[in-house]
């Protein structure tokens, strides 16, 4: 009873990062697959989520669990709305060039983070779990003596930690749901196949755009939420999802949601297994790697297609 | 009824199209000839709002629908099928074909309508459009323009590229909705099938107008067609 309890702990803890990360990476992929813009700024949109949900959640008072779920609400609603604005005033007046949308939103990145650590200042703050219950991990395994059943035997996880992992799989079934099922994410489909011919029939692509760059950011928001419990709010808490948004979305293939979430899934056990049993440091060095190794190989990620 | 008068428009600064007028009335099939890159794909791409109008008016039944924003001008009753197709990629031809009937909250008639013109689209609704042969790509894009019940149809080189057969199920739904009363606008290279099918042809060079006759006239002086065409 040495490796394999470690390494379901290691799932576990590793789940939880996929969870968010996939919400994340979503945003992200939406982001681009519609709009064709690189969201820099992403990042942020993800920290002022936490930052907001402390906010929220100190003002409230009262039993935790009503601070949170407002949080969970008001957070990536008031994310979202910035999002949209910052869509309206910038990017939209650089009629979302590829290149000139980069810059701008690196300009974003900063002024979004400067104006956190001017008003919030630099401590890391923790929200509280609206439940966190410790839930002992049972284990099993075939010794000499035959069939032996450990439980509780020492390690556990918490209530709130495997709610996470729900809520994310919830929230990403909605989005699913939206892009597949309902009449704003054929338009949001339309547009991204060919803007020209979604305004010749009849799309207002502007107000998709900022419809999908509000989501995208509400996403990042969400998953922030859900996290900020277990890790606090802190203003530069962005550039590590930043980068693993970014690692996940090019593996996955840009724009292509299942092979997002499918690369999340992925990059975020790896990276739970890795950071366990070896260090942070290797798993993002190896995820790092299999980016190049994508990009030289397959270069439209393993679920993208190559014309779309 | 369709009406430019005297518009100009481009790419940027690069202009293409210089005090260009001309009229389709309704029932009337207006075949635009010129050379490659004498500006037809430019004159549909204005009207369609999708290259900004330097100046001139677009008028449609005497509404201007030049200063629209570009989304706008399909709901007004435009309907165009671009050159090269253009479809939805990743839509299936029934969501390619929702897409059309949304512009003017068409209902279900119009899709059986238009379904009735295109029974192969029929049997592969829920096919992704770009695994459609060429000729039935050209049929959903016409049919995804037929699900706005249009005023006037822009068609951009409808029959490049297909086997005759499917040319003529092509043409007999061009003939069809003149009858129903659409002014259609239609860029045709082949000068067979525009004599077979046009009431009047406009000729167009380097982004002017060149004369504008009947089929009649043209086909008493097919020289005409030489001089603007020829190599």
């Amino acid at each position: 009873m040495e490796f394999g309890p470690h390494l379901l702990l290691a799932t576990l803890e590793g789940a939880v990062t996929a969870a968010v990360l996939a919400l994340t990476a979503v945003g992200l992929s939406l982001v681009f697959g519609v709009m064709r813009v690189v969201n820099i700024a992403h990042g942020e949109f993800y920290m002022l989520g936490a930052v907001i949900a402390w906010y929220v959640a100190h003002m409230m008072g009262g039993h935790p669990a009503l601070g949170f779920f407002a949080a969970l609400v008001l957070a990536p609603l008031l994310v979202g709305a910035i999002a949209v604005l910052a869509d309206i005033t910038i990017l939209k007046r650089l009629d979302y060039d590829p290149e000139r949308t980069i810059v701008a939103t690196i300009g974003l990145l900063y002024i979004i983070q400067q104006l956190t650590l001017m008003t919030y200042g630099p401590e890391a703050r923790p929200v509280e779990a609206p439940f966190n219950t410790r839930i002992a991990l049972p284990w099993f395994e075939w010794g000499e003596d035959g069939f032996q059943f450990y439980y509780p035997w020492g390690l556990s996880t918490t209530s709130y930690k495997l709610a996470v992992i729900g809520a994310a799989a919830a929230v990403l079934l909605g989005v699913w749901a939206m892009m597949a099922r309902t009449k704003i994410g054929l338009l949001m489909r339309a547009t991204q196949a060919d803007r020209d011919m979604a305004l010749a029939f009849g799309i207002p692509v502007e107000r998709v755009y900022a419809l999908v760059f509000g989501i995208g950011a509400a996403l990042a928001a969400l998953g922030a939420v859900l996290i900020v419990p277990i890790q606090q709010a802190h203003y530069l808490m962005g550039a590590d999802p930043l980068l693993l948004a970014f690692i996940v979305v090019i593996i996955g293939g840009l724009g292509s949601l299942p092979g997002t979430v499918l690369a999340a899934l992925f990059i975020g056990l790896s990276d739970g297994i890795i950071s366990v049993f070896f260090s942070p440091t290797l798993a993002k060095i190896l995820a790092t790697l299999l980016v190049g190794l994508v990009l030289v190989w397959r270069p439209q990620g393993l679920f993208g297609t190559r014309t779309a | 009824m369709l009406e430019l008068r005297k518009i100009n428009s481009g790419y940027g600064a690069a202009q293409v199209l210089r005090d260009v007028s001309l009229s389709v009335a309704p029932g009337e099939i207006l075949c635009l000839m010129g050379r490659n890159g004498a500006g037809k794909t430019t004159m549909m791409q204005t009207i369609m709002g999708l290259l900004p109008l330097m100046s001139g008016e677009i008028m449609l039944d005497g509404k201007d629908v030049g200063i629209l924003p570009p989304h706008e001008v399909p709901r007004a009753g435009i309907g165009y099928i671009p050159q090269g197709r253009r479809l939805f990629s990743g839509l299936s031809v029934a969501q390619n074909l929702e897409v059309g009937l949304q512009v003017r909250n068409s209902g279900k008639a119009v899709l059986d309508e238009v379904l009735e013109l295109f029974p192969r689209l029929r049997e592969r609704m829920d096919q992704p459009a770009q695994t459609l042969s060429g000729g039935e790509q050209q049929m959903l894009a016409t049919a995804r323009a037929l699900c706005i019940e249009p005023k006037v149809l822009l068609l951009d080189e409808p029959t490049e590229g297909l086997q005759p057969s499917m040319i003529e199920a092509i043409r007999q739904v061009v003939v069809k909705m003149r009858e129903a009363g659409v002014a259609i606008l239609l860029v045709e290279q082949r000068i067979e099938a525009v004599l077979s099918v046009a009431d009047r042809v406009a000729f167009i060079e380097n982004g002017r107008n060149g004369e504008t006759m009947s089929v009649d006239a043209l086909r008493a002086e097919p020289s005409i067609i030489e001089r603007y065409v020829g190599v």
